[in-house]
């Protein structure tokens, strides 16, 4: 279980991030990661530890949004294009050679989305007139 | 009316980051680091502690750091080997980082170390993703634990430059299917090399011994395919990232 040591290094990623941007005092609506299937890492738990993660910063009221990516390889031989399965199956038995990771190993942070600063100012300004980036 | 900042990096940049820089301080004081990982009770230790003593015994410069959650016993045992060992206790975290090495080597590293073995907590789930900056990274399975470890563990065994097989001593005793767990390695991670062993015959422990000297000596190391496609996007970081606003002018940035 090191999604929690995973969830800390996003919220330092993202932290640095709005940090350089001068925008550290933002709120986070939302952040989407991209988490491939082979990664090694279980959307779930890592669900669980950002809350606990983002507590306190300028995460803490950000909606995780996980994208997974699905494990796929390529044969060079036949140029057989595939799901690998999960365990993976990385030998084009066809072919009798090793296929080639097209993805699934991701685990990145793809982007976030901050509040505007303007409207979350303005103290009367009622939270539904929010208008959702996507 | 909200801003969307697309950051495109790898979540674990920080540690390859670290890993990238450890390795090159380590390639230039001459020193290879070996990660090991399996999972608790595969030998993990014995095996080093053969391995230890053949190296010293044959004047090999090698060293050892041994991490668990608690105790300093593995320290204790491995420094039977006369080669010098540290001890990292990761107060329950399940896995080693980059960063955690390079603290326990720095001001304790021997000059002219050759080999560094680094026995990574007992886990194959977590030190899988976690790159030390290592040459060699090692899976282990002992054969008591079943055949389908691999397919079970599929990144441990996916990103493994070297499989070694544990306690061959009692494969017959437990009817180890030894095909099964190899053709579970090959689906994983195709050709890489499979060393048998045991600590206790001494069976192959010179062959692997070897295998890590010519990696040192800067053989080419088998590639697992799916580290392939994690290379590419451990260089995510780098690319300079994008940045796109949704919001009217006069947004703070």
């Amino acid at each position: 279980m090191h999604e929690l040591s995973i969830a800390l290094a996003v919220v330092d990623q993202v932290d640095t991030a709005l940090r350089e941007r001068g925008a550290e005092r933002v709120p986070v609506r939302s952040l989407t990661l991209r988490v491939g299937e082979l990664s090694g890492v279980v959307p779930e738990a890592l669900d669980f530890s950002f809350g606990v993660a983002a507590e306190g910063t300028a995460l803490a009221d950000a909606r995780l949004l996980i994208e997974t990516v699905e494990g796929r390889a390529r044969c060079e031989g036949c140029g057989r294009d595939t799901a690998t399965g999960m365990p993976p199956d990385l030998w084009c038995g066809a072919c009798e050679q090793a296929m080639s990771l097209t993805g699934g190993r991701e685990l990145e942070i793809a982007r976030v989305v901050l509040e505007d600063l303007e409207i979350r100012q303005g103290d009367d300004v009622p939270e539904a007139s929010h208008v959702p980036h996507r | 009316m909200c801003r969307t900042v697309d950051l495109h990096q790898a979540v674990l940049a920080k540690n390859d980051t670290n890993a990238v820089e450890l390795r090159r301080t380590l390639d230039d004081r001459g020193t290879t680091a070996v990660n090991l990982m399996s999972s608790p009770g595969s030998g993990k230790t014995a095996l080093l502690e053969a391995l230890l003593t053949r190296a010293v015994a044959g004047g090999t410069p090698a060293a050892a750091v041994t991490a668990d959650l608690a105790t300093e016993n593995d320290a204790t045992r491995l420094a039977r080997s006369g080669a010098p060992v540290q001890q990292i206790l990761t107060d329950g975290l399940c896995h080693l980082e980059a960063g955690m090495l390079r603290g326990k080597l720095e001001g304790w590293l021997p000059g002219g170390t050759r080999l560094l073995f680094v026995e990574n907590v007992g886990n194959l789930v977590c030190p899988a993703s976690y790159d030390l900056g290592e040459t060699l990274r090692i899976a282990l399975a002992s054969v008591t634990e079943g055949e389908d470890k691999p397919v079970k563990y599929p990144a441990a065994f996916g990103l493994a430059h070297l499989v070694v097989i544990t306690k061959t001593d009692l494969a017959d005793a437990v009817e180890f299917r030894r095909d099964d767990f190899l053709s579970g390695v090959q689906q994983v991670n195709p050709g890489v090399p499979v060393i048998e062993t045991s600590a206790r015959t001494g069976e192959g422990v010179d062959a692997l011994l070897a295998h890590v000297l010519r990696a040192a000596d800067g053989r080419e190391t088998h590639t697992p395919v799916l580290a392939r496609q994690h290379e590419k996007h451990l260089h995510h970081h780098d690319t300079p990232s994008a940045e796109h606003s949704h919001a009217p002018a006069g947004t703070p940035r």
